[in-house]
């Protein structure tokens, strides 16, 4: 096949002229804002324990994944959740609220084709693997519980 | 003996009027001063960007009948396409026109194709007046492509910002201004890319096929032409396409360029470039038809590329085909301003790069203005032989 091989020689050309993107400030960037995050979770999660400390601590967990929750849809609404995103990357996408921001992005996106056939429809079509998989592997999970 | 792709045209279709509109991003990029019309904001007053795309193509192409001196009525076809499914953007634009219409989709590549088409019915003077309109949004195009607009995600270095704008040209039988001298229909070429975020180096071959097939039909060169230039290959795609043609035994020199690579200023993080039908479709309607009318440029090779994927067959594991077609522009205006590109940028400098030859007799100018070209070709490394072959054959005149 002659063909076959001028696009295989074609695309090992293209693969060697793309620009390469550099690892190290992404990984910087990126681990920067994660770590930030993170750090944010774990002082509302103090806060809330020290403002109700008759929770009890898993309860406190739940509360400030809420509070995260809303902060990066609040965020996504008013346009700059994006911008995190671009500077961040991984860095933002991790932690829960890049799950949010993935729900609200698509929400806010299609609310022109009406609230069920936009917002409904099309809220889950970047998060949905991601539950899939979540549901999935819980049910392996469980099952391999089971026999143990 | 392949046949030929190309048409030549015995009645020179004319351009009598030409209109763009971009955002207010593409407004500060390197074009914004040649734009008849700078939107203030994205949405153009609708409430959805798909409406706002079909608003953006509506005073397209009412912008471009009054740049003609034209009403509506008078137009009788219409050549429209877009990147949207179904072409709404054209068809519903077309709406509010009550004129024949012929709805395109050629990708990227439409402003060529509507005009190469459009420019078919004049030759055959079955219609006297056409117009031929694109555009597309940023924010409709990511939509359906790519990702919503407020998701927080990087894009890869080889991915393009596709241009908020859409570009109208009337052509005419009769009337002032350039003309469209020939046309190079292209063929789908694939050769076998299926990133979706590296649309330059899908569609490089594409522009290589269309631009070996012209050449090979008129016997014509690259330096031939003041301007050659490619719609949205980027950054990337257009130093593949430099590459492709000389492995191919053509040298691009300082006349070539891309249009999506010089749309967006370094600061503006548009990364390989700009992309879309709007992209080729602004720069035409406004930088280059404007340096036609004014002289300053003089023969354009214009060859946009379109990428012919949708997110169904990428996601079904398809590469991505690439089609590119190509129209010959020229101007009868002569300019004595400095023209910046090829040709004619050897012409002007000619003088200045050479102080030597200033001194030749005005009988001999026209020998020295051939000389000029080939000493500024000096610039290109490829070019150095014949630059030293002309140095040695004016020294020898000298003496």
């Amino acid at each position: 096949m002659d063909d076959k091989k001028r696009n295989e020689a074609y695309n090992k050309y293209v693969k060697a002229k793309i620009p390469k993107t550099r690892a190290w400030p992404s990984l910087f960037n990126s681990f920067l804002v994660g770590g930030i995050i993170c750090c944010l979770g774990q002082g509302i999660n103090d806060l809330i324990l020290l403002w109700f400390p008759s929770l009890a601590e898993q309860t406190a967990w739940g509360y400030t994944l809420i509070v995260l929750i809303f902060i990066a849809s609040f965020l996504t609404g008013i346009g700059v959740y994006d911008k995190i995103g671009k500077f961040a990357g991984g860095g933002s996408i991790v932690p829960i609220t890049g799950f949010s921001n993935s729900i609200t992005s698509p929400a806010i996106e299609f609310k022109h084709e009406g609230i069920i056939y936009g917002i409904c429809v099309k809220m889950f079509t970047i998060a949905g693997p991601v539950i899939v998989v979540g549901i999935v592997s819980s049910i392996v999970v469980g099952i391999i519980y089971l026999f143990i | 003996m392949s046949k030929s792709q190309t048409i030549i045209f015995k009645h020179k279709p004319v351009i009598i009027g030409s209109y763009s509109i971009v955002g207010p991003k593409e407004g500060k990029g390197n074009f914004g001063p040649y734009f008849n019309y700078v939107m203030k904001d994205d949405s153009f007053g609708e409430d959805s960007y798909e409406k706002a795309e079909k608003k953006m193509l509506e005073s397209a192409i009412v912008g471009a009948i009054e740049d003609a001196k034209l009403k509506p009525k008078d137009i009788q076809l219409i050549l429209a396409g877009d990147l949207l499914n179904q072409i709404i953007s054209s068809s519903y634009a077309a709406r509010n026109f009550s004129v024949s219409f012929l709805g395109l989709f050629g990708a990227c590549s439409t402003m060529a194709e509507s005009l190469a088409i459009g420019s078919t019915f004049i030759d055959s003077q079955h219609f006297e007046k056409v117009v031929c309109c694109t555009g597309s949004h940023f924010s409709t195009a990511e939509r359906q492509f790519r990702f919503p607009l407020e998701l927080g995600n990087q894009r890869p270095p080889t991915s393009q910002w596709t241009v908020t704008g859409a570009g109208a040209t009337v052509l005419a039988t009769r009337g002032e201004g350039p003309r469209i001298e020939m046309a190079t229909f292209g063929k789908v070429i694939d050769y076998g890319v299926n990133d979706v975020n590296d649309m330059g180096a899908a569609m490089a071959p594409a522009a290589m096929d269309t631009m070996l097939a012209h050449f090979r039909d008129t016997g014509r060169t690259p330096d031939d032409y003041d301007l050659i230039v490619t719609g949205d290959l980027g950054k990337l795609g257009s130093e593949i396409l430099i590459d492709l043609m000389e492995y191919n035994g053509f040298k691009l020199g300082l006349n070539y360029n891309d249009c999506g690579q010089m749309y967006f200023t370094r600061n503006q993080n548009t990364l390989s470039g700009a992309s879309g039908c709007g992209c080729s479709a602004t720069v035409l309607n406004s930088f280059i038809i404007d340096k036609l009318r004014k002289g300053e440029l003089r023969k354009v090779l214009f060859m946009p590329t379109g990428a012919l994927m949708s997110t169904t067959a990428a996601q079904q594991g398809e590469t991505i085909p690439g089609v590119c077609h190509a129209i010959v522009i020229e101007s009868d205006v002569v300019s004595n301003k400095v023209k910046p590109y090829g040709k004619s940028r050897a012409l002007v400098n000619s003088d200045k790069q050479d102080d030597s030859e200033s001194s030749v007799n005005s009988e001999e100018e026209d020998n020295t203005k051939n000389k000029g070209k080939a000493v500024a070709k000096k610039a290109k490394p490829s070019e150095k032989s014949k630059g030293k072959k002309t140095n040695q054959v004016a020294k020898k005149k000298e003496d």
